[in-house]
């Protein structure tokens, strides 16, 4: 079942950057707008939602057979919001502080459309060793996507990065940045940025 | 009439100051995809007003009394099963997977409602209403109301009305937000965007300069309720 389409590696791969969930698929929008003014923020709810994406990858692949056509999206669902309840009490009991600020955005992982996109596309159709594959790449890509919008937002906007001194003191902080609108500024430009990068690479390669 | 005004002031916070797009970035994808037509985006926006006031009514019915600390109906099972148990139950922790529950359920029988009572709309909406399963706003609209019903003093517990209003005030704020947006985008169309820009990528930096408009109604709350107070 594992031999139709691209192999294990192949995928992992493909989700990190070729197939980026925030840049390429415009999946997830809303914990990559919300929580990355910061980021340890932003590493938390990636580190989350990679828990959540692999495993409900893994059962979604397990119980693959035995699902029926007009129930799956349900089923898919309820396995999600399992594992987010999982996750969402762990972060409570260890991080309760990173727990608080993340709000309502760690439940929200629930309607992440990368968690049901992968069990739907990827996970139903194939075994459980290239579903989980699948799942580290794109929760990785996730990261990365969390991770350079966050690096962005938090330098200009506090002058910090993870917290630590970056700039200089004298560095007027940009107080747009952490605000709502430079989430969508910030998120705009660099989907820009990377789509003129792979246009320049596309040009290249036809000569 | 105190009650009243705190009301309004529940509502217009919903829709205007803490836009549910613009502030709390909840709603995105519908915000992105369905906004490049005004009747397409209004009638998008009115769904979604219609299916939040149903799952907020419906969670806040199963948060007040199965799912918080110490509910009613549950205490009375419990007591029934264990006679002069002092244990107070709390069944919280099955909140998301009820919440998700209630949400695709009250989508079902909204898109059956349509289907059955107003086709040419059905027809317009096509694939879009079954995704108003995964928007984001309905949950979060569940999760705010859980947040005031849930493990609080009882004096500061939010009732019905309160967990209608705000529904029905975030949901219209959805449709303020996705008009607009689809307002400047019908024009936007007629622009020279650069390539690497075209289709979402604009449509970030308007909803950033959108948002930034919202944050001028920071403040507004307060100064009405000091005018009425």
């Amino acid at each position: 079942m594992a031999t139709d389409g691209p192999t294990p590696l192949e995928r992992f791969i493909s989700g990190i950057l070729p197939e980026n969930p925030v840049y390429r698929q415009l999946l997830g929008m809303c914990p990559t707008l919300a929580v990355t003014n910061g980021m340890q923020a932003a590493m938390t709810m990636a580190g989350a939602t990679t828990f959540v994406l692999v495993m409900a990858n893994l059962i979604t692949s397990l119980i693959r057979n035995l699902l029926k056509p007009h129930l799956r999206i349900l089923v898919f669902t309820l396995t999600i919001a399992t594992f987010v309840t999982i996750a969402d009490r762990f972060l409570a009991a260890y991080l309760y502080q990173m727990s608080k600020q993340l709000g309502p955005y760690i439940p929200l992982i629930i309607v992440n459309c990368i968690i049901i996109s992968r069990c739907e596309i990827c996970a139903s159709k194939q075994g459980p060793f290239t579903a989980i594959a699948d799942a580290l790449g794109m929760g990785l890509g996730f990261t990365v996507a969390l991770a350079s919008i966050a690096t962005i937002r938090e330098v200009l906007g506090s002058g910090t990065w993870f917290g630590l001194r970056v700039l200089p003191e004298m560095w007027p902080d940009w107080v747009l940045m952490v605000l709502p609108p430079g989430a969508f500024l910030t998120l705009g430009l660099l989907l820009g940025t990377v789509n003129w990068l792979s246009s320049i690479k596309a040009r290249k390669a036809k000569g | 009439m105190h009650y009243f005004i705190e009301l309004i002031l529940i509502g217009i916070t919903a829709a205007l100051i803490k836009n549910f797009v613009l502030y709390y970035f909840v709603g995105i994808c519908p915000f992105l995809g369905v906004s490049r037509k005004i009747d397409t985006a209004f009638g998008m926006g009115m769904a979604v007003t219609f299916v939040i006031t149903i799952a907020s009514f419906l969670s806040w019915t199963f948060t007040t009394f199965i799912l918080r600390p110490g509910a009613p109906f549950t205490a009375w099972i419990w007591g029934m099963i264990n006679p002069g148990s002092e244990v107070v139950v709390d069944l919280s922790i099955l909140s998301y997977i009820i919440y998700i529950f209630v949400i695709a359920s009250s989508v079902q029988f909204v898109e059956m409602y349509v289907r059955k009572f107003f086709p040419p709309l059905y027809k317009q909406f096509g694939v879009f209403l079954p995704l108003i399963t995964t928007n984001c706003a309905i949950l979060f609209a569940c999760l705010e109301i859980m947040k005031h019903v849930s493990g609080v003093p009882d004096a500061t517990r939010w009732g019905l009305p309160e967990a209608l209003v705000l529904a029905i005030g975030g949901g219209l704020g959805f449709t303020i937000a996705i008009s607009i947006m689809a307002g400047i985008r019908e024009e936007l169309d007629m622009c020279d965007v650069p390539e690497a820009l075209k289709g979402p990528g604009i449509a970030l930096l308007v909803a950033g300069i959108l948002a930034l408009a919202f944050m001028g109604f920071t403040g507004v709350d307060r100064g009405l309720a000091s005018l009425f107070s």
